[in-house]
């Protein structure tokens, strides 16, 4: 069959430290002018440049739904935004036969200072809908939103679950052949996500092709038949869902026990390091269920800041959170400065906790309060073995993100 | 399931573009509705939460001219042409205040959507186009004050009056060739930003607003051609109040404008491709 989307050679190089990262001021640019001329005009020739993407090859049925997993910095969002023509590749070529809208983010120009109505018409625009296509789904956008009390109030007085409901009522309605969507998934209250899915899955079996890229293994399975796994910006395997999240989840490459960064990082906090260590500081990935889980994070402090948190999220296999944790929550006073230099901290989870099976550990650097992220990463999969749980002395696996060993009480009060 | 028949050719072909392409006005075209939405928000956008909302599209000329009218007009005792200093004045400050508001805007457009630039297609011309079309409503409340001071002042226009929406256009144009050149450098170089609103208050003095171009020494007369926005002022009052027009004056406005707006034009397609990658 003739694809819809078809993928050839596609690569995408970024410069970093060079004028592609960030802007720059017309100052620097004629300081650099004067100190070394040659370099300058030929434009940092020397600049060290990554390839977010590389020899991407693929193809996509009409009405196929394709899922694109890969950990953070795998290059996923780099392919969306190629294909949703946000960024150019530096090679290859892309063919797309359909109008192609993408929802990389709900609430694109959303503008606070107009009503929800206001903001249909423009958002909807901005997706790439007709003004008559957005009156002749005005009430159904409306209706799923459920903000109808609401249309004539500035979406800035909006509680920030009402915001995303419209933002992502408007998304859903967009009729083009092609849609990309990212996590956008992950918005809102359990029972609007649930919606959204379903949204999602009735967009999908009307004959629509769909890209969609998520960390939530659980939506992937759900939505997509096929699915292609990107690491470090290639494709390392495509197929069907059910073997591609297998392998995700599984693949030697995707056990890590300790992750570091190679480059000091120049921004005023960053992490260098993060590990999962035995009690002799020995770095491993599997943990037996009776011992903790201790993590070490080194990271390194270039300006010093306030309110910032250091934390980590553990993720089961299907996407499902575990638990989020951060150092300020037994040291309140890590919110107030922190000074220049290197720090280290240790966290430990108890044994006999959590159930066993598979798990990715989140990092996360960010302003507690303006919400600037300094880093997120998918850092460590570990995996905690089974070495004798409450369930597997009886022969059963347990259900569940815990499989805690509680102590009991029991005693006859009356016989 | 499918419900559409595949096109033989792909709709869209992404890839590397070569130093030399230029904008396309094909897709330009498909997006006029967005432009329509954007510039329909800017003009909803821009007084709200103001106590006096769109009067302060009337005052900011208003108050102009009513300074220049006591520090030229009186006190250093202008010559304007037989036509009384305020409304003189008040006709350079009109357009001249709708260029200079919509070359800031305009400059200061691009990266001001940089959350929309990062995360949707579009023509990207079309932000700074909206930001300048935004700016006419503004204009057209301004030409208001400009019809009732002249009634007030009996100055009757002449057929030239005709004559008005070309300058309009050529006006519009010329802010947008500035504008989007502005929102370009501004992408890479944040200076724009303290630099524009500098760069308009000297450009004020060039531009004919306070003085007539008649006023300058023959000498260095023909300077004051090379800056468009001196023609087309000069040619705002002809038209409005039926003087000579000065051809050769408004004929190189006019090439200087299209040549600033194909130049805009090629500077900033050259750094399209890579804004959602800068800012």
């Amino acid at each position: 069959m003739q694809p819809i989307i078809r993928v050839q050679g596609v690569g995408k190089q970024y410069h970093l430290g060079g004028p592609a990262t960030a802007y720059t001021t017309l100052r620097e640019s004629l300081m650099d002018l004067a100190r070394k001329p040659v370099r300058a005009l030929r434009k940092n020739g020397k600049s060290s440049s990554i390839w977010a993407l590389q020899d991407l090859d693929f193809e996509v049925s009409p009405g196929e739904v394709l899922g694109v997993i890969g950990r953070n910095g795998a290059g996923k969002s780099t392919l969306l935004k190629i294909l949703s023509r946000i960024t150019e590749p530096t090679v290859g070529r892309v063919e797309l036969f359909g109008r192609v809208a993408s929802l990389l983010e709900v609430g694109t120009g959303f503008h606070p200072e107009l009503s929800g109505r206001e903001n249909i018409y423009l958002n909807g625009s901005i997706l790439g809908m007709s003004r008559k296509e957005i009156e002749k789904k005005f009430d159904e956008i409306v209706a799923f939103s459920e903000v109808e009390k609401f249309l004539d109030t500035p979406v800035k007085r909006y509680s920030s679950g009402m915001y995303v409901r419209l933002a992502f009522a408007v998304a859903a309605h967009l009729q083009p052949e092609i849609l990309i969507v990212d996590e956008v998934l992950a918005v809102g209250d359990y029972a609007f996500q649930q919606k959204c899915l379903n949204k999602m899955q009735d967009v999908s079996t009307s004959g629509r092709t769909v890209l969609f890229v998520s960390h939530n293994m659980g939506a992937i399975s759900r939505l997509t038949q096929r699915c292609i796994v990107l690491e470090q910006g290639r494709i390392v395997a495509s197929g069907p869902t059910a073997s591609a999240i297998q392998l995700y989840m599984t693949s030697g490459l995707l056990q890590r026990a300790e992750f570091t960064k190679d480059r000091r990082p120049n921004k005023a906090i960053g992490l260098r390091r993060i590990a999962l260590v035995d009690e002799q500081g020995e770095v491993r990935s599997e943990v037996p269920y009776d011992d903790s889980l201790r993590f070490v994070l080194e990271y390194e402090v270039n300006q010093p800041v306030t309110g910032t948190s250091v934390g980590i999220a553990m993720y089961t296999v299907d996407g499902t959170c575990a638990m989020v944790s951060g150092d300020f929550d037994s040291h309140p006073e890590l919110l107030g400065m922190r000074e220049c230099g290197s720090y280290q901290t240790t966290v430990e989870i108890p044994p006999c906790w959590l159930n066993t099976g598979r798990y990715t550990v989140t990092v996360s650097i960010a302003n507690a309060s303006s919400g600037v992220v300094y880093d997120h990463l998918e850092a460590i999969v570990l995996e905690i073995v089974d070495t004798g749980t409450p369930g597997s002395r009886h022969g059963v696996k347990r259900k569940g993100v815990l499989q805690p060993l509680l102590d009991w009480t029991t005693k006859l009060v009356s016989k | 399931m499918q419900s559409f028949r595949l096109p033989a050719e792909p709709l869209v072909v992404i890839q590397p573009t070569s130093r030399w392409s230029l904008v396309s006005f094909k897709d330009i075209w498909a997006y006029r509705e967005l432009l329509f939405f954007l510039t329909w928000r800017d003009v909803k956008v821009r007084y709200k939460q103001t106590a006096l909302g769109a009067a302060w599209a009337i005052l900011q000329p208003l108050f102009m001219m009513i300074i220049f009218t006591i520090f030229f007009g009186r006190i250093a005792g202008v010559a304007s042409a037989g036509i009384p200093y305020p409304v003189f004045a008040l006709a350079g400050l009109v357009p001249w205040t709708f260029f200079s508001n919509s070359i800031t805007a305009s400059g200061n457009s691009l990266v001001g959507s940089a959350n929309l630039i990062t995360k949707v297609y579009f023509p990207r011309l079309i932000v700074p186009a909206a930001a300048m079309m935004a700016g006419l409503v503004d204009f057209v409340l301004a030409f208001v004050l400009l019809g009732v001071l002249m009634i007030y002042y009996h100055v009757v226009p002449t057929i030239q009056i005709l004559f008005l929406p070309v300058l309009v256009l050529l006006t519009a144009l010329f802010s947008l060739g500035v504008g989007t050149w502005f929102a370009a450098l501004n992408v890479k170089y944040r200076d724009v930003r303290f630099a524009l609103p500098f760069l308009i208050q000297l450009w004020l003095f060039v531009s004919s607003v306070i003085l007539p171009s008649s006023a300058i020494p023959q000498k260095w007369r023909w300077l004051l051609t090379l800056n468009p926005m001196s023609g087309i002022i000069e040619g705002y009052r002809s038209a409005l109040f039926g003087l000579p027009f000065d051809w050769p004056a408004l004929g190189i406005a006019s090439g200087l404008t299209i040549v600033t707006l194909l130049y805009a034009i090629y500077a900033f397609g050259r750094v399209e491709r890579s804004f959602a990658d800068i800012i």
